[in-house]
C-alpha cells in the first residue's frame, strides 16, 4: 500500500475496496478546493459583472513594472509547484530528509511571492491606488484588485503556514507522506487560481 | 486498512471523561446533533414569538404589546411597535428561521445524529471539524443575537439584505447601522461552520460505510442528507464572499453593491460604479440552493418514515434517489426567477423559468412516488406518520403555487405581494418543519431512550396541521387581491378591507403557535417521564434499529455491523414480524417489488 494511502479516519469496513476510494482527509482536501474554487469563482464573477458594467474601467498596468513582476511572481508560484510535486513524490518514497527539504523549499518560494505580492501593493498604494478609490477611474478597479489579489495572498501565506506545520509534524513522526501529499493539492490549487487571476486581473488592464 | 490509523481512530473514540468533555465540546456526533437540535428549538421559538408580534402588529398596529418594553425600550416605545421595528422583526423572523432552523434542525441535527449510525461508522470522519462547526453555528447564532439588541436597532434589510440601503451604512435609517454589521458578520461565520459540516457528512458517507452498505442500500435519509451535504458545499461557498463585500462595502467604503449618485436621507453617497443586482445575482445563487438544503433532508426523513408505516417499500427507491439529486443539480441553475422584477433583462428572465419549470418534474415524480405508493396501503397510524403525511399535503399545497410563480408574466404580478409569502412558507417553512416533526416523533426514543407521548402527539399534529392552512392559504389570496408585503401596517390604505382576513390570519397564528406548547410540554415530559423505549419500537429495519436506545458512545460498542440487505426489507413472506433488519444475515426469497403489493 502506497504512502498516500495511510492518511485518515480509516475507510476498513466496506465490502471491497472501491478503485475511486481516497483517504477521508484527502477527500476533504478535494471538496474544500471545490468549495474554494466556487468562492473564487464568485468574486471573478463579481469584478467581470461590475467591470463590463463600468465604461472607461481603468487600465492602469504598464509592462514595467506590472507585468514584469507578476512574470516574476507566476515564476516563482510555479516553480514552488514543481518543487512541491518532488517533494511529495520523495515522501512517497520513504525519502524524509528529501521530502522536508522540497517542503521547504516550496515554503520559501511562497513567502518570496507574498513579499513581491506585498511590495507590488506597497507601490501601487503609493501611486494612489485605495480600496475605494484611485487615481485611473472608477474606484472598483481597487476594490476589485486588492479583494482578488488579497484573498489569494491570504491563500499563499495559509499554505506557507499549513507546510510548515505539516513538515516539522512529519519530521517528527506526527504526520505522513499522506499529509505532505494532501498539503500539495491545496498549493496545486492556489497555483492554479493565480493562472486566473494573472489574465483578468493584470493582463486585462494593461494601458494601450 | 492498516493499525495505525484504527488505533489513532479508537484513541479519539475512547469514552469520554467529565461534564465539558461529554455534553459541551463533545466530539460525539449524538450529542453534536442533540446540541444542534436545541439550539434549532431555542432559534425556532424565537422566530415565533418573532412573528407573533409581526402579526399582533399587522392588525393591531397602535396597541401596546404587554412586557415588549422592556424589551426593547428604544425600537418599541411603550410597547408599541415602531415601522422600523416592524422590519427588524420580520429580518430576524426570516433569518433565524431559514439558517438556524430550516438549515441546522432537518440536516445538521438529525443528519449528525442519525448519519454515521444509518451507515454503520462510529462517528463522523472529522469530529473535530463536527464539534467546530457545531460552536461556529453558535457564535453566528450570538451575533445575529446581539445584532437583536443593539442600540442603533436591530437590521431592517431582511434576510435577503438587498443593497443599496443594506450597504450604506447608518444613513440608510436605524437598524442599518451595527446590526446590519452584525447580520453579515453573523451569516458569514454561518457560511464556515457549514462547510465544515458538508465537508464532513461527505466524507463520512463515503468513506466510512460498515462492510456491505453499498450506496444504493442506505437509507433514503442518509441519501437526503449527502444530497444535501453536496448542494450546502457549494452554496455556501458564493455567500461568504458576498457577505464579505457587503462588509467591505459598509466599513471600507468600497461600492460593490452601491450605484453612483444615490441619494439616501437627502445625501449623495460617497459611492459610485457599483450594481445592487450583482448582490441579488451572488445571495440568489446561495439562495435558491438553499431552498433544497432545507427541503431535501425533510423529503428524505419522511420517505424513511412513511416506507415504515406502510410496511412495504417506496415504488421506486432509486428513482427517488435519482429524483433528489436532479433537484440538487437544478437548484443551482434556477436563482434568477428570485429576480424577476428586479430589473434584471427580460430575457435572463426566460432563461431562468425555464429551468424552475423543468424543477418541477423531479418534485412532481417524488410526489406522485409517496402518493402511488401509500395507494392501498395499511398505513400505521402514528404522530411520525402523520407528520409525514402532513409534508406531502403541505409540499403538495405549497408548491402548485410554484408552477404560477415560475412564470415571469404572473410572478411579475404576484412578486411583491403575500402570495408569494405564503407560497415559501408552505412548501419550504411549514412543510420542512413538518419533516422535524415527523423526524422527532420517530427517532426521540432513539435519541432519549423513551417514548413520546403518541396521544399529544396527534393532538399536536391535527392542531399544527390546521392550523398550517388556516394561516397560509389566505396569504395566497391576500396576494392574488394586492397586498403587497413587508409594509408594516395597512390602517389608513386601500388595504383596508382586508384587513378581517389579517386579523383571522394573525389569530390563527397565535393559536397555532400557543399549540406548540403541547409539543413541548410532550418533548420535555417524555424526556424525563416518558416510557422506557425498546431498541426497535416502530419495528424498522434500518442500522439506526440495531442499536440500543440510547445508543452506547461508539454507537455499536465495538461491534461493526454486517449488512446484508436493502435498508427497506418489508413485507417478507416467511420472516419473523413482516420485516428483515438489515444487518441480518437470514436469506430473503428474492420477491419482485411488485409482488409485495
Amino acid at each position: 500500500m502506497g504512502g498516500s494511502h495511510v492518511v485518515g479516519a480509516h475507510a476498513g469496513h466496506a465490502l471491497e475496496e472501491s478503485p475511486y476510494r481516497i483517504p477521508s482527509k484527502k477527500l476533504v482536501m478535494w471538496l474544500f478546493i471545490m468549495s474554494d474554487a466556487v468562492t473564487f469563482a464568485a468574486l471573478l464573477f463579481a469584478y467581470g459583472y461590475l467591470r463590463n458594467a463600468t465604461p472607461g474601467w481603468p487600465r492602469p498596468f504598464h509592462f514595467s513594472p506590472t507585468v514584469i513582476n507578476a512574470m516574476i511572481m507566476t515564476f516563482v508560484l510555479v516553480t514552488s509547484g514543481f518543487t512541491m510535486l518532488i517533494a511529495m513524490r520523495a515522501a512517497n518514497l520513504g525519502n524524509k530528509a528529501g521530502a522536508l527539504r522540497w517542503t521547504f523549499i516550496t515554503a520559501v518560494a511562497g513567502i518570496i511571492f507574498a513579499l513581491l505580492h506585498i511590495r507590488e501593493w506597497i507601490g501601487l498604494i503609493g501611486e494612489g491606488l485605495r480600496l475605494f478609490q484611485n487615481p485611473w477611474g472608477s474606484g472598483l478597479f481597487g476594490a476589485a484588485f486588492f479583494t482578488i489579489t488579497g484573498l489569494h495572498l491570504s491563500h499563499v501565506v495559509g499554505g506557507v503556514i499549513a507546510l510548515a506545520v505539516v513538515a516539522i509534524g512529519y519530521q517528527r513522526g506526527r504526520y505522513d507522506a499522506g499529509h505532505i501529499e494532501i498539503w500539495g493539492l491545496y498549493w496545486h490549487f492556489v497555483d492554479i487560481v493565480w493562472m486566473f487571476v494573472v489574465p483578468f486581473v493584470y493582463l486585462l488592464n494593461i494601458a494601450h | 486498512m492498516d493499525e495505525t490509523s484504527r488505533a489513532s481512530q479508537a484513541a479519539h473514540h475512547a469514552p469520554p471523561q467529565g461534564f465539558i468533555r461529554n455534553y459541551i465540546f463533545s466530539l460525539d456526533h449524538k450529542i453534536i446533533g442533540k446540541q444542534y437540535y436545541g439550539l434549532a428549538l431555542l432559534a425556532v421559538l424565537t422566530g415565533m414569538v418573532l412573528s407573533w408580534l409581526m402579526r399582533i402588529h399587522l392588525v393591531w398596529p397602535n396597541s401596546p404589546v404587554p412586557g415588549l418594553k422592556w424589551l426593547a425600550h428604544t425600537s418599541a416605545p411603550n410597547g408599541v411597535i415602531t415601522p422600523e421595528y416592524y422590519l427588524s422583526l420580520m429580518t430576524m423572523h426570516g433569518t433565524l428561521m431559514v439558517f438556524f432552523v430550516l438549515t441546522n434542525a432537518p440536516f445538521a441535527a438529525f443528519g449528525n445524529y442519525f448519519l454515521p449510525i444509518q451507515i454503520g461508522a462510529e462517528d463522523m470522519a472529522f469530529p473535530r471539524f463536527n464539534m467546530m462547526s457545531f460552536w461556529m453555528t453558535f457564535l453566528a447564532f450570538c451575533v445575529l443575537m446581539a445584532a437583536l439588541f443593539v442600540g442603533d436597532g436591530p437590521p431592517i434589510s431582511g434576510w435577503t439584505a438587498y443593497p443599496p440601503l443594506s450597504a450604506v451604512g447608518a444613513v440608510a435609517g436605524p437598524g442599518q447601522g451595527t446590526g446590519q454589521t452584525l447580520w453579515g458578520l453573523s451569516i458569514a461565520i454561518f457560511c464556515i461552520a457549514s462547510l465544515l459540516g458538508s465537508l464532513n457528512f461527505i466524507s463520512t458517507t463515503l468513506d466510512l460505510r460498515a462492510r456491505g452498505m453499498t450506496l444504493m442500500r442506505m437509507p433514503l435519509s442518509t441519501w437526503a442528507w449527502f444530497i444535501t451535504a453536496c448542494i450546502a458545499l457549494l452554496a455556501f461557498a458564493v455567500l461568504l464572499p458576498a457577505c464579505g463585500l457587503l462588509i467591505l462595502d459598509r466599513l471600507a467604503g468600497t461600492s460593490f453593491f452601491v450605484p453612483a449618485n444615490l441619494v439616501v436621507s437627502d445625501q449623495i453617497q460617497p459611492h459610485s460604479g457599483g450594481s445592487p443586482l450583482l448582490w441579488q445575482h451572488l445571495f440568489w445563487f446561495f439562495g435558491h440552493p438553499e431552498v433544497y438544503i432545507a427541503i431535501v433532508p425533510a423529503m428524505g426523513i419522511v420517505s424513511h418514515i412513511l416506507i415504515n408505516a406502510m410496511r412495504r417499500p417506496m415504488l421506486s427507491h432509486k428513482v427517488i434517489i435519482y429524483s433528489l439529486m436532479s433537484l440538487g443539480f437544478l437548484s443551482y441553475m434556477v436563482w434568477g426567477h428570485h429576480m424577476f422584477v428586479s430589473g434584471m433583462n427580460p430575457l435572463s428572465s426566460l432563461m431562468f423559468s425555464f429551468p424552475t419549470l423543468v424543477i418541477t418534474i423531479p418534485s412532481t415524480i417524488l410526489t406522485l412516488i409517496w402518493i402511488g405508493s401509500l395507494y392501498g396501503c395499511k398505513l400505521r397510524i402514528t404522530s411520525a406518520s402523520l407528520f409525514a403525511l402532513g409534508f406531502v399535503s403541505l409540499f403538495v399545497s405549497g408548491g402548485v403555487s410554484g408552477f404560477f410563480l415560475a412564470q415571469p408574466s404572473i410572478d411579475v404580478l404576484l412578486h411583491a405581494t403575500y402570495f408569494v409569502v405564503g407560497h415559501f412558507h408552505l412548501v419550504m417553512g411549514v412543510a420542512a418543519i413538518f419533516g422535524v416533526f415527523a423526524a422527532t416523533y420517530f427517532w426521540f426514543p432513539k435519541m432519549f431512550g423513551r417514548m413520546m407521548n403518541e396521544r399529544l402527539g396527534k393532538i399536536h399534529f391535527w392542531l399544527t396541521f390546521v392550523g398550517a392552512y388556516l394561516i397560509f392559504m389566505p396569504f395566497h389570496y391576500l396576494g392574488m387581491a394586492g397586498n403587497v408585503r413587508r409594509y408594516s401596517a395597512f390602517v389608513n390604505d386601500y388595504l383596508q378591507p382586508l384587513l378581517p382576513v389579517h386579523r383571522f390570519i394573525t389569530i390563527a397564528a397565535l393559536a397555532t403557535g400557543a399549540a406548540q406548547i403541547i409539543f413541548l410540554y410532550n418533548l420535555i415530559h417524555s424526556r424525563f417521564r416518558g416510557e422506557p423505549a425498546p431498541q426497535n419500537p416502530w419495528e424498522a429495519t434500518s442500522l439506526e434499529w440495531t442499536v440500543p436506545s440510547p445508543p452506547p458512545w461508539d454507537n455499536f460498542a465495538g461491534k461493526i455491523p454486517v449488512v446484508y440487505h436493502d435498508p427497506y426489507q418489508y413485507g417478507v413472506k416467511g420472516a419473523t414480524g413482516d420485516y428483515v433488519m438489515q444487518d441480518s444475515p437470514q436469506k430473503i426469497p428474492t420477491v419482485p417489488e411488485e409482488g409485495r403489493r
